[in-house]
């Protein structure tokens, strides 16, 4: 287990309150302007010695992303825009920061600000956590008033503002060209990359995306040096990184712990074992629900890192580890992820659009058991038509769980629906009809 | 794709409140000059607490204005987003959180709750017309499931019986604390910590 002392996260369960005195208690604000004054190139230098990588999902190396940002500021301002969007079913863990740490993540936007050159930084929170973006506000105002943001922010000499802006409630707001579009002010639907933000991104001006872990860890790494970073973790996958452990565990609940921990540690030391115990295990979604579930033989021995859950074709995503046991009807839960993608999608690409419908009445008549033999097939197949065909990665996001089910759970859904191997009985399938439509006339 | 119903009866007027005008000004500022338009979801939110919570066309016609903007791009944005509410919800407003980590874990049984106490369907309002509740997805507090948030404030680790109860004092006209209904500390791994504890005991 990792040492309490290489916890970044020392308030994450808010034992000690989230307030400017406290956090500088905990190390916050201390030296901020000494780690600007070693400059912009430093301070990339240190990130990329961290080998940090991104937090929000996708696992992008967080140096190589800033250096990408124009050296010199043209005509166009530079902006930070944070993401603060977590909607990713399984996924808590930037909630805690942005209640229990405000000041850990404002003084890394601080700093990424600086490194990038941008003089103005928003912050997208969901709308959804009005508490807690009353909670960062708060923190922000009082940053302002000991003049630790604003003009000559901690004295660096450089001016900087933070704005929040709020969601409402749309999941795609969480991919960054998405987020960009809602920031301007228009539906949340994503741009065709490239141009990639950090040359043209928010207004048309070079933009830095980062998620809220990412830049709340960045204070820490420069103050304790990224050797020590890249010193946790397994190599490519350095660092620590809080995990939300969710579903049919005895004591769900978020924890920071070292990048590489074993699934199995994870569930029985910190969330108290799977209930009915480890044999009951039916299966795990480890990276938030986009990413593919690992069948029990998989949950013995994988390590929770980018790399060894590509490996067994899945993904790290966000760690929100969602634990599913034999009492729940896996074809259920898949149904009612695809559900959710179905409510998510934005719209703009038809392969999405109109397939995430499909799966999710697919997957309904099976776990209902009333799917014909040809449709476990013909899910497959709609999975492969919307991935790879979409503009944004919600197209795989909404097909890899299905993928995920199809591949490891075949015989479940062969079972439930009694195919017969012998005779295939035609069924009245109704595709083209909407049921979202016919069940509910409020929607 | 989400779809979403306007309401047949609106208003015949809408302008912001003083308090309003105060907000909406203040969220104005934060943008470049000339892109005020990313301010129309913040003003959207804005028109819809000063209405009950829920947004006529005319709020929308009347923030076109405001921001310079035409009226269908407003249209658009309240239409795209699931929390503009276009038809009109109690003033207590409950969404229970059905998405596969709180389903797992028993978010149905807080539905049945809701149909006892609030309606019998989804966006309907009860029988005094103060409160209505929906399915929503995935409200990113999965480690407290199962969980519903009624207006701003979260209530977590919740049962059925947890759930009446709430409901009951929600219709009473109180509001009951928000937060973990089983007692633990935020996310902690209930019972079964492990880490910082020294902080904890400090």
């Amino acid at each position: 287990m990792l040492k309490d002392e290489d916890r970044i996260f020392q308030n994450l369960y808010n034992d000690k309150g989230s307030d400017f005195v406290s956090s500088k208690e905990r190390g916050d604000w201390t030296n901020t302007k000494e780690l600007c004054e070693k400059g912009r190139e430093w301070i990339i230098n240190e990130v990329k010695i961290s080998e940090l990588r991104g937090r929000g999902g996708a696992g992008f190396p967080t140096g190589l992303k800033w250096s990408f940002a124009p050296k010199e500021v043209g005509s166009r301002p530079h902006y930070l825009v944070i993401n603060a969007d977590e909607s990713e079913p399984g996924t808590c863990k930037d909630r805690d920061i942005l209640r229990f740490e405000p000041h850990k993540l404002i003084e890394g936007c601080l700093i990424t600000s600086y490194a990038v050159n941008a003089h103005t930084c928003y912050i997208y929170i969901r709308g959804e956590y009005f508490n807690e973006g009353q909670k960062l506000q708060a923190a922000i105002d009082e940053a302002y008033e000991k003049k630790l943001i604003g003009k000559n922010a901690s004295g660096t000499d450089w001016d900087f503002d933070i704005h929040i802006h709020y969601g409402a409630g749309a999941y795609i707001c969480g991919e960054e060209t998405a987020l960009l579009e809602s920031l301007e002010g228009k539906k949340g639907q994503p741009r065709l990359k490239p141009p990639f933000p950090a040359l043209i991104g928010l207004y048309g001006c070079p933009t830095i995306i980062n998620n809220v872990e990412t830049v709340a860890v960045v204070p820490t790494i420069l103050r304790k040096g990224g050797k020590w970073f890249a010193s946790l973790g397994k190599p490519k996958n350095t660092g620590t990184k809080i995990f939300c452990i969710s579903g049919n565990v005895n004591n769900p609940g978020n924890v920071e712990e070292e990048m590489g921990i074993s699934l199995k540690e994870l569930i029985e030391t910190h969330a108290g074992g799977v209930i009915g115990g480890w044999n009951n295990l039916k299966a795990v979604i480890p990276g938030g629900s986009s990413m593919p579930l690992l069948p029990k033989k998989d949950c013995e021995t994988i390590t929770m890192d980018f790399d060894s859950l590509i490996a067994k074709k899945s993904g790290l995503g966000t760690a929100g580890i969602v634990v599913i046991n034999k009492d729940q009807d896996i074809i259920k839960c898949m149904a009612r992820i695809a559900r959710f993608y179905k409510h998510e999608s934005c719209g703009q690409c038809t392969p999405c659009r109109e397939g995430t419908g499909w799966m999710w009445r697919m997957l309904e008549r099976m776990a209902k058991g009333e799917a014909a033999r040809e449709e476990v097939d013909m899910l497959m197949d709609v999975t492969k038509q919307i991935e790879g065909h979409t503009i944004c990665a919600f197209g795989e996001g909404s097909s890899w769980p299905v993928q995920g089910l199809l591949r490891n759970f075949k015989k479940e859904i062969q079972e439930k629906n009694n195919f017969s191997p012998i005779f295939n009985t035609n069924k009245d399938i109704p595709y083209l009809v909407d049921q979202h439509l016919l069940d509910k006339k409020n929607a | 794709m989400s779809l979403k119903k306007v309401s047949k009866e609106q208003p015949k007027s809408f302008e912001f409140n003083s308090n309003s005008l105060d907000a909406a000004k203040k969220i104005v500022s934060k943008y470049p000059e000339g892109k005020q338009q990313s301010a129309v979801m913040a003003l959207l939110y804005i028109a819809q607490r000063q209405n009950d919570n829920w947004i006529p066309l005319v709020a929308m016609k009347y923030i076109g204005k405001f921001l310079e903007m035409p009226y269908i791009k407003v249209y658009e944005v309240a239409t795209f987003y699931t929390m503009y509410n276009l038809t009109p919800v109690g003033k207590h407003f409950v969404q229970v959180c059905t998405t596969t980590p709180c389903m797992i874990r028993g978010a149905y049984k807080l539905v049945e709750a809701c149909k006892k106490k609030i309606s019998e369907k989804e966006n309907e309002l009860s029988k005094d017309k103060n409160c209505s509740w929906m399915e929503v997805e995935c409200l990113g507090a999965c480690v407290n499931a199962p969980m519903m948030q009624i207006n701003d404030d979260y209530y977590e680790d919740l049962d059925k019986e947890k759930t009446l109860k709430i409901l009951d004092e929600i219709l009473s006209g109180k509001t009951p604390k928000p937060g973990s209904y089983r007692g633990r500390l935020n996310a902690e791994p209930e019972n079964n910590r492990k880490t910082l504890m020294d902080i904890k005991n400090a």
